[in-house]
């Protein structure tokens, strides 16, 4: 499904993606932990396609596709997903008019006629039931005033109604309680399904509980240092990052 | 491959066309240019009107020649050589027409071009149009069934022969002919415009809309629109304008006056889409418009404005809030792009007790243009209890553009409330990315933002003209995306 091949990016002449290397196969859940700063959302916002950010060396493939080439509308058409860290606020566009764009545009990209009101509703309100989201809630405009929590479970809801192919989810779990963090796994948990893929990017442990990766990459400094099974992620929990520098 | 920065956004941003900009091929009658008294009595006369319009006009151009144009508004341009504009130009046909039938066929090209629903369909979602082409009505739809209400909805022209007791009542009452420079130009030369009047009790079950349009070249428009609205009645009335694209600019210089008696309520709104001129800022239409309501005991005036068009606009749609528990509301979306300039905004005047105003603007700058909110709030001293609500929100695209808010409020007395925000944001490079990361293209992202910072005033637009607007808003801000 995704390739990430020696990844070089830099911001403003900064290196900051220091030659990544990932292979996830269509049905896998990736995980990626590594302290603050190590550039974790560098390589989401890389791999979905953010142009302020300069690849100076390597790919990024999907499904035999160099993405290069991609706009990250177009990229967002091939199925890349990306739950933000830090959801952006449109004030005066409801969630459920944004929704439906995305929905609608995605389509027109595939040749599509835009999705009927009708089944548009009945598609909003079972993925709004699945992620345990308030009617009132679509209502309200994206992100203004939104808890952590809200943001992040809004995120999902539209990684729910948009069905991706390859899910980043990046650090979905700040900002969540325990209950809301179990709706969330659960809801990935049920889309989840041996044509897609997810990378959890997180920095704790906990969320792994409830969404459990097949793999575990660590990445410090822009590169990655050590992967292996799901065990590593309670290792590093214990042990913290300080022994694999 | 489809990268995206701010500037390829302002490049974009600049490479819109002007949608409207045709030219209609009717044969005009058209004034020599140039002004003096002998044309304002021609132009009277040219309409057959009685003696007391003709005397009207003539004490307002003698009033004008004596005016400066006004310099405090926060626009340049080059200003409008009054001897080289002709003050009058309509299209060759005989008489008002009763039917869309009879309409010249290149005309009703025209409208189709504009997009102006005055076909079937819009027929029966309950619009009456009257359409204005350079100065002359040319046809009023649905008069029947407004008449058998005892509605009046004609060219004011026409009201001046069939109605002068109600036109020589109202007139110039709440825009005297010496309130300023281009209303008394207006008053002196305005060949027509729409008049309407809804009686007592009267609930005026359709919406009214008048189409303006600028055609000939080297003309100026000077439409003079009138409307009552007696004890107890309601109208919703519409006004649209367009001008086809052109190097020279032209001028437009309208007056509206509105009379909102005890209890009643008139909702005005505007979609305002005259050209706006070149990316270089070269021809668009000066648009300098003076328009103001009064309310009455109880009554209401909504103030609804979607501006995207003309080079510059001078304009402050107003009420005076005469009457005790009367209401004013002014609703407002400005769009600025290229060398566009707008300063625009709102009076409200309190006199009566327990009155209330409420303004909400909206700006959108874009390229090199200016955005202007001008506001004044004012109570007087024996108004007690008056509110007013005002917030004015700007939003800019790329660094090159302006926006400036200037609201004044004098108060006069200390029962009263009077709120202001004021907010600025830009289009950001992350809002874009966002909705580029869920498939949304820039250029309907830009869309997508435009509106939904625009939605409080596009609200209050009637559902016809909703959609509209937010079609004329994309077009306003947006080319193609390559
Ligand atoms: N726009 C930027 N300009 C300069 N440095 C940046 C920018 N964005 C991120 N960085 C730097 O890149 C590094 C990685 O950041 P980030 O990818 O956000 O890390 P993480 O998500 O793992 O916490 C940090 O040192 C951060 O300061
Ligand atoms: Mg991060």
């Amino acid at each position: 499904m995704l390739q990430v091949k020696n990844l070089h990016a830099s911001i403003n002449d900064k290196e900051i993606l220091k030659g990544i290397n990932l292979d996830i196969k269509a049905g896998e859940v990736h995980a990626i932990m590594g302290p603050n700063g190590s550039g974790k959302s560098t390589l989401s916002a890389v791999i979905a396609g953010k142009e302020e950010y300069e690849v100076t060396e390597g790919l990024v493939i999907l499904n035999n596709e160099d993405l290069a080439d991609f706009a990250p509308e177009e990229r967002a058409h091939k199925g890349v997903f990306l739950s933000f860290q830090y959801p952006v606020e449109i004030p005066g566009v409801t969630v459920t008019n944004f929704i439906k764009t995305a929905i609608n545009e995605t389509r027109k990209a595939k040749g599509l006629e835009d999705l009927p009101a009708k089944d548009m509703l009945k598609l909003i309100r079972e993925k709004a039931d699945l992620l345990e989201i308030d009617r009132k809630f679509l209502s309200r405009s994206l992100n203004e005033g939104f808890s952590g929590g809200e943001k992040k479970r809004n995120e999902i809801f539209q990684m729910a109604m948009l069905e991706p192919k390859l899910a980043i989810l990046d650090e979905t779990d700040s900002g969540l309680d325990i209950d809301a963090l179990k709706v969330v796994a659960n809801g990935v948990n049920k889309l989840k399904n041996k044509d897609n893929a997810v990378l959890v990017i997180t920095h704790y442990q906990r969320l792994l509980d409830y969404i459990v990766p097949d793999f575990v990459h660590v990445l410090h400094n822009g590169k990655i240092v050590k992967s292996g099974g799901k065990e590593l992620a309670l290792e590093l929990e214990k042990k913290g990052y300080d022994w694999l520098k | 491959m489809n990268k995206f920065t701010e500037d390829d956004l302002k490049k974009e941003l600049e490479t819109k066309e002007y949608e409207y900009g045709f030219y209609t091929d009717i044969e005009a009658d058209k004034f020599p240019v140039g002004l003096n008294e002998d044309v304002v009595i021609a132009i009277s006369k040219k309409k057959n009107e009685p003696e007391w319009m003709t005397k009207w006009r003539l004490e307002a151009f003698k009033v004008w020649k004596e005016m400066k144009e006004p310099e405090w508004a926060n626009v340049r341009y080059k200003k409008p050589k009054f001897q080289d504009i002709s003050f009058y130009s309509a299209p060759i046909q005989k008489k008002t027409l009763d039917s869309l039938d009879e309409v010249d066929p290149e005309l009703l090209k025209t409208f189709e071009k504009l997009g102006i629903s005055i076909d079937e369909q819009k027929r029966l979602s309950n619009v009456a149009v009257d359409i204005v082409i350079d100065s002359v009505s040319v046809a009023t739809t649905f008069k029947k069934t407004l008449n058998e209400r005892g509605i009046i909805f004609m060219p004011i022209s026409e009201a001046i022969q069939e109605h002068p007791e109600l036109v020589k009542k109202y007139l110039g009452t709440i825009v005297p002919t010496t309130d300023n420079f281009y209303a008394a130009l207006n008053s002196a030369v305005f060949s027509d415009g729409s008049f309407c009047y809804i009686p007592k009790g009267v609930t005026c079950p359709m919406e009214l809309s008048t189409y303006f349009r600028i055609n000939e070249g080297g003309t100026g428009q000077f439409e003079r629109t009138l409307v009552i609205a007696d004890q107890g009645s309601f109208v919703s009335y519409l006004e649209g304008c367009t001008a086809p694209a052109r190097d020279e600019n032209q001028l437009h210089a309208a007056v509206v006056e509105l009379i909102a008696l005890d209890d009643a309520e008139i909702k005005y709104s505007t979609v305002q889409n005259w050209y706006p001129g070149d990316k270089e800022g070269k021809g668009g239409v000066y648009n300098f418009v003076t328009k103001r309501g009064l309310c009455e005991k109880n009554a209401k005036i909504s103030w609804t404005q979607v501006e995207t068009g003309s080079a510059v606009t001078w304009k402050y749609p107003s009420c005076i809030l005469k009457g005790d528990n009367s209401v004013g509301e002014f609703y407002s979306i400005a769009v600025t792009n290229n060398y566009q300039q707008a300063d625009t905004g709102t009076k409200m005047i309190h006199l009566g007790n327990n009155t209330k105003s409420t303004i909400i603007s909206k700006g959108i700058s874009a390229g090199k243009s200016q955005n202007s909110y001008r506001g004044l709030v004012q109570i007087s001293p024996r108004s007690k209890n008056a509110r007013n609500f005002s917030q004015c929100d700007s939003l800019l695209m790329g660094d090159q553009c302006g926006a400036h808010t200037f609201p004044y409020i004098e108060c006069k007395n200390k029962t009263a409330q009077i709120e202001h925000e004021a907010t600025t944001s830009k289009i950001g490079e992350d809002q874009l990315f966002y909705c580029n990361q869920r498939g949304i293209n820039t250029e309907k992202a830009i869309a997508l933002i435009v509106n939904g910072f625009s939605k409080e005033v596009l609200n209050k637009l009637p559902m016809e003209f909703a959609v509209e607007a937010q079609k004329l808003l994309e077009i306003s801000l947006e080319g193609s995306v390559g």
